[in-house]
């Protein structure tokens, strides 16, 4: 019986870990709380901006570009991607700000 | 919006609730002070550490003209230290005195820095290095043909092979010992900065009122953030000219539109003239720009607002800009590898008159003192 739950925690940990519906990431003093972050195909990020100034989240990575847009303190933005790849999201406003997405 | 014809991909906007507002308000000047302190060290890149000899053949690249297509324009020509590694212009000059469009940015501290330019067209130093040499309006150097130039001067094959063991003289060697060599400046201790360590006389009553400013009402924290006074971002800050700087590379981005990269304010004032464009000659007509004389548009940066500064905290705040000059270090000028005495392919290119045969002695005397070689 303790083999079987260490078995579905196993394999539903890691599902939860691949295909995560939506993982939150906040941006505070020009920084965003995760450096890289796995999905899976339709997944979302939650960009939280609990900073003092605007940010702006965008990709130039071939085939998966976007951009949310200014992105004022205290907005929250949804992003969702629904192509499988790596993904590399700056703000366009602090370039210092990076993450890398694979979504699989 | 969307851009780069990304199919599918949806967002949400949504506004919460959030306690920045309060927490900004909330921060005094003890606490901003915090947020000041000069790092322990300069960050130097995993994939080109620093190493003291490809600092110093950094150093002789960076002020040898003869990296140039005219063999008269070094990296130093228009990053000159003496004018804290600008040139004083409004516009740079490059090849055959060709006016430049924007102002010439200064090195100093880019060892923090994030995207290279302006308007950021280079992710590295290293890339950066590269680019105004092989720009034809800038030092118009043919960059297929840099390694054998610098390959026929003995000394810089000796520096190159100890700098970079592995395999010498590269094109991407001359980017990384100049990265390398750009890394080490780095301004020096100011009276800011004595005061941000305890010294409570290092600093004016006025220039910590501005201080107070800088960081609360005239709002500068929110791009020149930090001990560098830079976010390393971009952001339109309204002057009025049609460059659009970012925009260029982010061409579908609106704040991108007429922004530029965040300068250092240290050294400022060695500086002026000011902004992208060298259009404002003095920190007070900068000062009056932030003050309320910007455009207004789409791009335009939110952190712009009207500050509505009365002239004594104009003062102020000048008074703090003012303390941002370190006690830099003097820069010494590096004896260069001198040409082979054997006329080589360099020395050939040079001479016309040689009509791309060896260069004869007496054609040689004759060209070094501006006479035709018969």
């Amino acid at each position: 019986m303790r083999l079987l739950s260490i078995v579905i925690v196993l394999v539903f940990g890691f599902a939860a870990n691949t295909t995560a519906a939506e993982v939150a990431v906040t941006q505070k003093g020009r920084k965003f709380s995760e450096k890289k972050i796995e999905l899976g195909v339709g997944g979302s990020i939650k960009f939280i901006n609990d900073d003092d100034v605007t940010h702006n989240i965008h990709s130039t990575t071939k085939g998966h570009a976007f951009d949310v847009g200014a992105q004022k303190p205290g907005q929250t933005i949804v992003h969702t991607f629904d192509k499988a790849g790596k993904v590399k999201l700056r703000c366009a406003i602090h370039p210092k700000m990076k993450i890398k997405v694979t979504v699989k | 919006m969307l851009c780069g014809g990304a199919a599918a991909i949806a967002f949400m906007v949504t506004l919460g609730t959030s306690s920045w507002t309060t927490e900004a308000a909330a921060k005094g000047r003890a606490e901003w002070k915090t947020e000041y302190s000069r790092p322990g060290e300069v960050p130097f890149p995993e994939e080109n550490p620093y190493t003291a000899e490809k600092s110093a053949l950094g150093h002789k690249l960076f002020f040898d003209p003869r990296l140039s297509g005219s063999d008269y324009i070094s990296c130093g020509t228009c990053h000159n230290p003496s004018f804290s590694w600008g040139d004083g212009l409004p516009t740079g000059f490059g090849h055959k005195m060709t006016k430049l469009g924007r102002r010439t940015p200064t090195i100093l501290n880019s060892a923090w820095g994030e995207l290279m330019m302006w308007d950021g067209r280079f992710e590295s130093l290293e890339e950066q290095a590269l680019g105004p040499m092989g720009a034809e309006a800038e030092m118009n150097q043919q960059l297929d043909s840099i390694v054998e130039e610098l390959a026929a001067i003995p000394g810089y094959r000796t520096l190159f092979n100890m700098a970079f063991p592995a395999d010498g003289l590269t094109i991407e060697n001359i980017g990384k010992a100049i990265a390398t060599y750009e890394r080490t400046i780095v301004s020096g201790i100011a009276p800011f900065d004595r005061w941000i360590a305890g010294e409570e006389s290092a600093m004016s009553s006025a220039a910590k009122r501005g201080f107070d400013l800088y960081n609360n009402k005239a709002n500068c924290v929110a791009c020149h953030a930090g001990w560098n006074m830079t976010d390393s971002g971009f952001h339109d800050i309204g002057l009025p000219d049609d460059d659009i700087g970012r925009g260029n590379v982010l061409k579908n981005v609106v704040k991108m539109q007429h922004a530029f990269k965040t300068p250092t304010l240290r050294n400022i004032v060695q500086r002026a003239p000011y902004m992208h464009d060298g259009s404002l000659g003095t920190l007070k007509e900068v000062i009056d720009h932030y003050s309320d004389g910007f455009t207004r548009r789409d791009s335009l940066s939110d952190e712009m607002k009207p500050l509505k500064l009365s002239e004594d905290e104009k003062a102020d705040l000048l008074a703090f800009l003012l303390t941002l000059e370190g006690a830099d270090p003097m820069v010494a000028a590096p004896i260069l590898p001198a040409n082979d005495q054997v006329p080589g392919a360099w020395l050939k290119r040079l001479s016309p008159a040689a009509g791309g045969k060896a260069e004869t002695p007496e054609c040689r005397t004759a060209r070094l003192h501006l006479r035709r070689c018969k």
